[in-house]
């Protein structure tokens, strides 16, 4: 009985490992070898048609004293100013969708439709509806306001705000998808409670509402920084070669850029690495932050 | 509750306010698509055209290698979501059902590989790939898939060990099923909705995908569809051709929107369960 047991046990672990076996190699094979690659090439000058010649810092020197470096940075973080806006947007808009009346799942659809449209295509609807003379938007302006609006992409100072306003558009349904789960797991005998002490609609807002859904925030937040940190599709097509003045170009564009249009793998490599540890960083101080805003129950 | 009935109307209200906006530019953009090519410039905007053409569609297709665009699009996401769904769902029943040793050491250094950002990872990948001369195939683009996808792991574990009792599989095991019988006649089918929603959310991944396909796919008859758009960019602009990107825009649009008609439920499920974003 006992040596039947263990051989259906010794059966079963071939099977278990054989089941893992996947998805393991494929973090060795696509993880941990190209990054141990990567920190090689990043202490080489590399075009990949020569052997990699050794330079050691120098990389890491040279991006210290690459101005686009600072300057795709800049952007980078400028774009974030989308997250908090987004934010309150979404958050907003689930409030007003946690209810149930007709036609509530179509406007939900309707919300969500441009996080689910393929980013290439939202990018170039909105470069058409941004089109200084013939857009939809400066037309809007014009009809209604008697404004004349500005060369959104042409611009240097109107590049990232037009990227902003189509991060927006693109991005609150997610999140508004998040926050209403979020609402629909805070109980009501809160809201009955405060209602009891006479809390209007702002005090249930501001002392309920928004405090019970600082998980919510906490996760859009950390994974706003972090999508934002690595954006690139909109801006390749938006932007086109950074946008006037290197305006729009973000850390990805660069080293991508640097990568696959002028084969300096090394540096690209270097670029790509402070662009991690910076991520890592970033989201490793807001994990630590959180235990003093987040609330847990 | 007369106040109550207030509030739904305000919010309806304000909540259609907000939907023209998020709609407007789709129907700009299915108008322009619909519109010939001296009448897009007119001004104040004309939302209906007069006249409608198809033309535009027809030319993008027969013209340009749209259509190679999108069958290589289609390869790619056909392939990667069976194989890489059905490898994902046999670890996540092995990880979420079973102890065994190195286990949490396994599944920890999985998990880690989801804080490194694709950056980083995409030069050596690259090279990598051009060794092997995959460079301008589909490969690189499908291979790494096969190996499964760490997030769809971790969202059907958490699916699994809720949804199965471990009765279950004890009793299937006394019943004398073998341990891959156990899998796909019992595991399997438990799963299909975390699959569905993982699925859904696979698919949307896979056909918008850019940076990827941008970097591999030179010839144009091999490039998806996301890239063939976007390099239509410089040929069509350059003429001020909107209607010709616009309706190619929709095409690329098309798959994902049927897909998410089909699949609503899951997708909205799976965003606010794992919360993972495109």
């Amino acid at each position: 009985m006992g040596t039947k047991l263990g051989g259906y046990r010794r059966r079963e672990l071939a099977w278990l490992y054989l089941f893992v076996a996947p998805p393991v190699l494929g973090f060795l094979l696509f993880g941990l070898v190209p990054i141990l690659f990567s920190i090689y090439i990043s202490f080489h000058k590399w075009d990949m048609l020569t052997d990699p010649q050794w330079s050691g810092l120098g990389n890491y020197k040279d991006l210290l004293k690459d101005e686009k470096v600072f300057k795709s940075l800049y952007n980078t973080i400028y774009l974030m100013i989308g997250i908090p806006l987004g934010m309150i947007l979404s958050m907003l808009l689930a409030i007003l969708m946690n209810r149930k009346f007709a036609g509530i799942s179509f406007m939900r659809t309707i919300y969500y439709l441009p996080v689910i449209s393929p980013i290439i295509a939202v990018s170039l609807l909105w470069q058409w509806i941004l089109n200084q003379d013939y857009g939809l938007l400066n037309n809007f302006l014009w009809e209604t306001f008697g404004i004349t609006g500005p060369n959104w992409l042409g611009k240097p100072e109107w590049v990232k705000p037009s990227l902003i306003l189509i991060g927006l558009w693109s991005g609150i349904g997610g999140n508004m998808v998040l926050y209403l789960a979020g609402l629909q797991s805070i109980s009501s005998t809160y809201y009955e409670a405060a209602e009891i002490d006479g809390a209007g609609a702002w005090h249930k807002l501001t002392r309920i509402t928004i405090p019970l859904l600082t998980p919510i925030h906490f996760f859009v937040v950390v994974m706003g920084i972090i999508g934002a940190f690595q954006s690139f599709s909109q801006i390749y097509v938006l932007a086109v070669d950074g946008g006037p003045e290197y305006s729009g170009a973000t850390v990805v564009y660069y080293i991508f850029q640097h990568a696959f249009e002028y084969f300096n793998m090394g540096y690209a490599s270097a670029v790509a690495w402070v662009l991690g540890i910076l991520i890592f960083i970033v989201t490793l101080i807001q994990f630590k932050l959180s235990n003093r805003w987040v609330y847990q129950d | 509750m007369k106040r109550e009935k207030m509030t739904d109307l305000w919010s309806l209200l304000l909540l259609l306010c907000g939907s023209i906006f998020m709609i407007a530019p789709f129907i700009w953009t299915i108008s322009t698509s619909l519109k010939d090519r001296r009448n897009v410039f007119e001004i104040p905007p004309q939302w209906i055209p007069d006249p409608i053409t198809f033309d535009n569609y027809a030319k993008v297709w027969l013209e340009s290698p749209l259509l190679h665009g999108f069958m290589n699009s289609l390869i790619i996401v056909v392939i990667v979501l069976t194989i890489g769904m059905l490898v994902s769902a046999m670890s996540a029943y092995a990880f979420g059902k079973f102890e065994f040793p190195y286990k949490g050491m396994l599944f920890m250094g999985l998990l880690g590989t989801m804080m490194i950002p694709y950056s980083v990872v995409m030069i050596p990948q690259y090279i990598g790939f051009s060794r092997l001369d995959w460079v301008d195939t589909l490969l690189p683009l499908i291979v790494p898939g096969l190996f499964g996808n760490i997030v769809v792991i971790f969202f059907i574990r958490q699916y699994m060990q809720s949804a199965m009792p471990t009765e279950l599989i004890e009793a299937a095991k006394i019943d004398g099923c073998s341990f891959p019988g156990i899998f796909f006649k019992i595991a399997l089918p438990i799963m299909k909705p975390a699959l569905a929603a993982q699925a859904a959310l696979g698919f949307m991944g896979i056909w918008n995908d850019f940076l990827g396909p941008l970097i591999y796919l030179h010839t144009p008859e091999k490039q998806t569809i996301q890239v063939l758009i976007a390099s239509m960019q410089a040929m069509y602009i350059g003429q001020s051709d909107y209607p010709m990107i616009m309706a190619a825009a929709i095409i690329a649009m098309v798959p994902v929107i049927i897909v998410f008609f089909f699949c609503q439920r899951y997708f909205i499920e799976s965003m606010a369960i794992s919360g993972i974003k495109g």
